[in-house]
């Protein structure tokens, strides 16, 4: 920054210089505009539930059905996220990497899960896994494992509908790899193992978090296609923001918006560290 | 280590790539392989590393038939045009890649960052071991990627244009310097270039390539002097083409005689090929051929003109002292005193209508495929 210029002086510390200027006024239109948009609505969330009162809220906070609610919310959107992170950096990785016939139908196909209503999603894998649809029999009595009406369904339809975002996060990292780093590292004596965990996915970690927290925060906030396929029996697979909806039919307002509250903490919490993460793999992977 | 390869042939969707060529690099020698691009030295290099499976032909390390070990124990060390490092690794773990690959007798981690600062010595980077690859220059950064291929003592050292992605100054130290580390380390050397400065500089031995095909193979000296091929006179420094009409062992221009031997060529029509040397003004009022001067401009101690000259106008240049004054349109005397003629069944580069304004770099754009003209 050129702060030696006479009227670098009046310049801010943040500010630049740049072709293209405009700096206050587009930051002062996002501030405004996320304030409209995000910062007011949840602001009044908190006002709303802060009516409440502690004990009150508390009472609510602590309440088994709720907590056992955020558990399986969030216990549920942490598991199908990893298991999407894992998956989806192999779709994305078939996709980018080979050249097959319908490869361009499966690459359609991947954004299904954003494009479908969430209820119509539900449906489907209600048909299929409930207890009397035909995948639903087959894994009860191969497996005895029962995925309709339990946490394992929760999980299932958040993995549907969380895939999509890793598959699009990782893809484009993945086409910008450059081959030639590959082939060295096969030159330099890297067996094939070695190169992907050596080479390939440090570089693409940054990428990897980024889907991961897409992935995990559609799966806190998934409703509609989670509510056909659990059932709602509470303690067992009762969602936090069903719970939420249930709390409004019944003139709660106050009790919904204390575990929107709960929620929008505990959210905001994961995303903060996993940002954090990702600040970190950055600057330890040098990319910046 | 001897590098033989024999016969390789290599097609890419019905165009050949490469087309049964033999190369034999001896042990210890530094070989360049010149040509545009598209001319399928880039292919060869790779092809003796493995990063290409010929269609045909086999590759000898020594004795040994290259295709029976996997690339990872071929011993190649392999340095591309855009450095291709590991971006999220700090130089010296870029340079410890391969020691820490090795399965067998892996150096302990203590001897490794031994060999990492010999090496960061030996490219002259020392203290920059801690940084990330996109905190260095394209220099540096070119400097890393050899120190990487050098660490696992390679049997050949295979080099993809290693300093087409730097700015000339750069370009040149760093040419200089290669030269110095291939004495001092002796690693058997194939670096693939477009470049003719870099290659006549550089290498003990030039292999000059063209459609897939090895046009020349010979010393820079030669490769100067000598060139096989009308292809390699044009590729080759600065060059005009005339057409001229052999006869009786000697060539004719507009039945003017020339004073060259034109060797066993047959009677008729053939190319004269003139480098800017090969041409002198004629001062003393003797004959010549006489032409009209279309463009001067100075170079160095000398003056280039370009002059059209014989029946047909055909553009040669050549270079004059730079006191004797030359205007546009002037009238002038020159005496071909070298070149050489190819017969019109031999294919050259096609320099014609390029010679009157081709520098080198003109010409190489050419090659490129940048100007289609």
């Amino acid at each position: 920054m050129s702060a030696s210029a006479p009227d670098g002086a009046r310049a801010s510390r943040w500010r630049r210089r740049s072709v293209l200027p405009g700096f206050g006024l587009s930051l002062g239109y996002t501030i405004a505009y996320l304030s409209l948009v995000v910062l007011i609505p949840l602001a009044g969330l908190g006002i709303r539930s802060a009516t409440l009162g502690w004990n009150e809220f508390w009472a609510i906070a602590f309440d088994p059905r709720v907590t056992s609610a955020l558990e399986l919310s969030f216990g549920a959107a942490m598991v199908a996220a990893i298991i999407n992170t894992i998956f989806g950096v192999l779709v994305a990785w078939v996709l980018v990497r080979y050249k097959f016939p319908g490869r361009r139908w499966l690459d359609a196909a991947v954004d299904l899960p954003f494009a479908l209503p969430t209820a119509v999603a539900g449906i489907a894998l209600a048909t299929l896994y409930a207890p009397n649809g035909p995948f639903g029999i087959a894994l009860e009595s191969l497996f005895g494992v029962k995925v309709g009406f339990t946490s394992f369904g929760v999980t299932m339809a958040l993995i549907f509908v969380g895939l999509p975002f890793v598959v699009r996060t990782v893809q484009p990292v993945l086409e910008e790899i450059d081959r030639e780093t590959e082939e060295v590292s096969a030159t330099l004596g890297a067996g094939r193992w070695r190169t992907v965990t050596r080479v390939i996915l440090p570089g693409m970690l940054p990428a990897i978090l980024t889907g991961f927290a897409l992935s995990f925060a559609r799966g806190v906030g998934e409703y509609g296609s989670v509510i056909f396929i659990a059932s709602n029996l509470p303690y067992v697979s009762e969602i936090a923001p069903l719970l939420i909806v249930i709390k409004l039919e019944e003139h709660n307002y106050a009790g919904a918006t204390a575990i929107a509250t709960i929620m929008l903490v505990i959210s905001f919490a994961m995303l903060f560290v996993i940002n954090l993460l990702q600040a970190w793999s950055r600057k330890w992977f040098g990319h910046e | 280590m001897q590098v033989r390869a024999e016969n390789i042939s290599k097609n890419y969707a019905s165009m050949a790539a490469l087309d049964d060529v033999s190369l034999t690099v001896q042990s210890g020698e530094l070989v360049a392989l010149l040509g545009p691009s598209g001319s399928g030295k880039t292919t060869l290099l790779r092809t003796i590393a493995g990063l290409e499976t010929p269609d045909s032909g086999v590759v000898y390390f020594n004795d040994r038939d290259a295709a029976e070990s996997r690339i990872q124990d071929r011993g190649v060390g392999f340095v591309f045009q855009h450095y291709a490092l590991f971006k999220h690794m700090r130089v010296m773990d870029n340079i410890a890649f391969g020691l820490r690959a090795r399965r067998k007798n892996k150096p302990k981690e203590a001897d490794i960052k031994n060999k990492v600062m010999e090496l960061l010595d030996l490219v002259q980077l020392s203290g920059l071991e801690k940084r990330f690859p996109s905190q260095l220059s394209g220099g540096q950064r070119q400097r890393v990627a050899l120190a990487r291929a050098l660490a696992i003592e390679p049997s050949v050292l295979l080099l993809d244009e290693p300093f087409g992605a730097l700015d000339a100054r750069v370009r040149k130290d760093l040419r200089r310097w290669l030269r110095e580390i291939h004495e001092r380390t002796g690693h058997t050397t194939l670096f693939v270039t477009h470049d003719q400065e870099e290659a006549l500089e550089l290498a003990d031995r030039v292999v000059v390539m063209s459609k897939g095909k090895i046009e020349q193979s010979a010393t820079p000296d030669e490769i100067y002097d000598t060139p096989a091929t009308p292809f390699v006179f044009s590729f080759i420094g600065e060059s005009s083409v005339i057409p001229v009409v052999v006869g009786n062992g000697r060539a004719t221009l507009d039945e003017r005689l020339i004073d060259l031997q034109v060797g066993n060529l047959p009677d008729g029509p053939a190319q004269l090929f003139l480098r800017p040397e090969d041409v002198a003004m004629v001062t003393d009022g003797g004959p010549g051929i006489p032409g009209l001067v279309v463009s001067t401009r100075r170079i160095g101690g000398n003056r280039r003109v370009t002059m059209e000259c014989g029946l047909a106008r055909h553009r040669i240049e050549f270079d004059a002292p730079a006191e004797v004054p030359i205007a546009n349109s002037q009238r002038l005397q020159v005496r071909i005193i070298g070149g050489r003629v190819y017969g019109a069944g031999e294919e050259g580069y096609e320099t014609e209508k390029l010679a009157a304004s081709a520098t080198s770099d003109f010409k190489w754009a050419k090659a490129e495929g940048w100007l289609d003209r």
